[in-house]
């Protein structure tokens, strides 16, 4: 049986803002099946008392003091845009 | 000898006797690349009208006698997911082609205050994923050992380039080997530093938790000066450490007498080519002369390391992965005409296949419905391979065994399939899970190619690995031997 279906496929590329063809959806539904596959041989594993880790380090929050620093510019900001308007970022229409 | 077969001690030597220039240094370096980088392809841009300019200044400095930085003069290459105030930084992406980073990763600020000069960006595999640097998005990098073979990757470039004598050394990132299976194959040294040692502040992330920049270099000795030059608590990276770092130059005591080395039978099993086991084998007996004593242990859970590492790399970079839009840089798709499509057709245009590939998993384990399934069972899984190794540390120094299960193979022979290629990080991966440093010093060869022995030390004990790696160096004369290119 197969672990995830074209149509899983299809979603998942949406979610990961992906345009994927008919056949690019195909292909990957093979591929990722086949690695998922592997992956669950973690279920070999009993981890019910077992805390996740997230982090190697002990790590605490880090704070600072909340002091105005120097940012960069409009210009330095815009340097690699696209697209730009009067120094904004300029993006296809958001609403019909 | 050429100028470039010397140490960096051995060249400050001769800078400080004025038998060398800085300049002379950088000649010598590009008349190299322009010799051999056609065949091996390991730059992706050249910072070459800035870098004589820099070599000028610093041989002003060297006449003036004013303080000089720890690695003055020495010109260094830069993986390209490290970012370059006004250096086109690309992660070897096409979605990145043209991107001028408006400032310079923590790293590259340090080394400019150390007097090194950036010759340029080399290339690997996009976005860090990948094993052989064919994934780049741009074209692949040659192991100078055998054109025809791969030089490894993801830092691939970072290697190959000072394998062939372009440069004296380079800086790599390593999130599941990358610096570490490289530097195996194109027979040079390279440090994967304990997480959080070095700052990852402008380094494109590709797995935030597992991400590490780390020295590719010809010696023990020199990695150690690079480290010393880039280790330590930046302000700009919430996960740098706060620790104290040690003179790692004052490792190199030659003295191993009494270390015990534990060798996990994991390493040495089913998959390892023999080819590989003997020179290990070898380096083994080379450290037992020298006094030191090995055990057999079990790493048990090391078989369970490749899918948890796939699960939460892959994760990890699907949200990280999400700032490239096409909205604030990098490639915008002119075939949309809303916003949605606007995302989707710059990320399609923009990501190569394996890209795709992992930001699609990484979506799938992190989705509704799916999560604790798969991301959540990798992070528990995570935190018994972190106890394997906190068990073997309790009771030796080091932990030995090869950086890859073969030498390097021929390029494209692993395309086809992501599973098999993935197969090559096997013994690498662990370490990155538990957070760990390890190096990969030359050992020999296998079929004519190189072979890398893979050290593992404690946190933050790099002392330790560089200790060990430095002795065995000197007791063989594996890492005097070159390319033929």
């Amino acid at each position: 049986m197969s672990r995830i279906s074209k149509e899983q496929v299809k979603h998942v590329a949406h979610l990961a803002r992906l345009a994927v063809t008919e056949e690019e959806a195909e292909l990957l539904t093979e591929q990722l099946d086949k690695i998922i596959g592997f992956a669950e041989e973690l279920n070999e594993l009993d981890t019910d008392n077992v805390e996740p880790t997230t982090h190697v380090l002990e790590l605490k929050n880090v704070l600072r003091e909340d002091e105005v620093r120097n940012s960069v510019s409009v210009d330095e900001a815009m340097k690699n845009a696209p697209a730009q308007k009067d120094g904004q970022f300029k993006v296809p229409n958001i609403l019909e | 000898m050429s100028i470039l077969d010397k140490k960096i001690s051995e060249l400050h030597q001769l800078l400080h006797t004025k038998e060398l220039s800085v300049t002379d240094i950088l000649d010598a370096t590009f008349d190299r690349i322009h010799q051999v980088d056609g065949k091996v392809k390991a730059f992706l841009t050249l910072n070459e009208e800035y870098s004589r300019i820099k070599a000028k200044q610093l041989d002003e400095k060297l006449v003036s006698g004013a303080d000089r930085g720890l690695l003055f003069g020495m010109p260094i290459g830069i993986k390209d997911n490290i970012v370059t105030k006004g250096i086109r930084t690309t992660c070897a992406s096409r979605i990145l082609e043209n991107f001028e980073p408006i400032y310079d990763a923590t790293v590259v600020e340090r080394l400019n205050q150390a007097d090194t000069i950036t010759i340029g960006k080399l290339n690997m595999d996009e976005f860090a994923m990948g094993s052989s640097n064919e994934n780049s998005g741009f074209h692949p990098t040659h192991n100078p050992w055998d054109l025809s073979c791969v030089p490894g990757g993801s830092s691939g470039a970072s290697a190959a380039s000072v394998s062939a004598g372009e440069v004296l050394f380079s800086l790599g990132s390593d999130t599941g080997g990358s610096i570490r299976q490289p530097a195996a194959f194109c027979g040079v040294v390279g440090l994967k530093p304990t997480y959080g040692l070095v700052s990852r502040y402008g380094l494109v992330a590709f797995a935030s938790s597992l991400d590490q920049i780390g020295p590719v270099t010809r010696n023990v000795e020199d990695n150690a000066y690079l480290l010393q030059a880039i280790a330590g608590n930046d302000p700009m990276d919430s996960t740098s450490a706060k620790v104290d770092i040690p003179d790692y130059l004052a490792s190199f005591t030659g003295d191993v007498k009494g270390l015990k080395i534990a060798v996990p039978k994991e390493y040495l099993g089913e998959g390892v080519e023999p080819g590989v086991k003997e020179r290990i084998m070898e380096a083994l007996k080379v450290l037992e002369g020298l006094g030191a004593t090995w055990e057999e242990v079990s790493l048990p859970h090391s078989r369970y390391a490749l899918a948890t590492y796939y699960l939460l790399s892959s994760s990890e970079a699907s949200a990280n992965l999400s700032r490239f839009d096409g909205v604030r840089y990098g490639l915008r798709s002119d075939n949309s005409d809303n916003l949605i499509e606007m995302y989707k057709q710059s990320r399609s245009e923009g990501f190569g296949e394996e890209v795709k590939r992992r930001i699609m998993l990484g979506t799938f384990a992190l989705s509704s419905g799916y999560y604790d399934a798969y991301y959540k069972k990798a992070q528990k899984v995570r935190t018994l391979i972190k106890e394997d190794f906190t068990n073997i540390f309790e009771k030796y120094d080091v932990i030995i065994g090869p950086t890859t299960p073969s030498a390097s193979f021929k390029c494209g022979s692993m395309t086809k399939d992501p599973l098999t290629m993935y197969m090559n990080d096997i013994l690498t991966i662990p370490v990155n899970l538990a957070g760990v440093p390890a190096i990969s010093v030359p050992c020999g060869f296998s079929d004519g190619l190189p072979i890398g022995l893979q050290i593992i030390g404690k946190h933050f004990d790099e002392s330790t690995i560089y200790r060990v790696a430095h002795a065995f160096e000197q007791a063989t004369d594996h890492h005097k031997e070159k390319p033929k290119l």
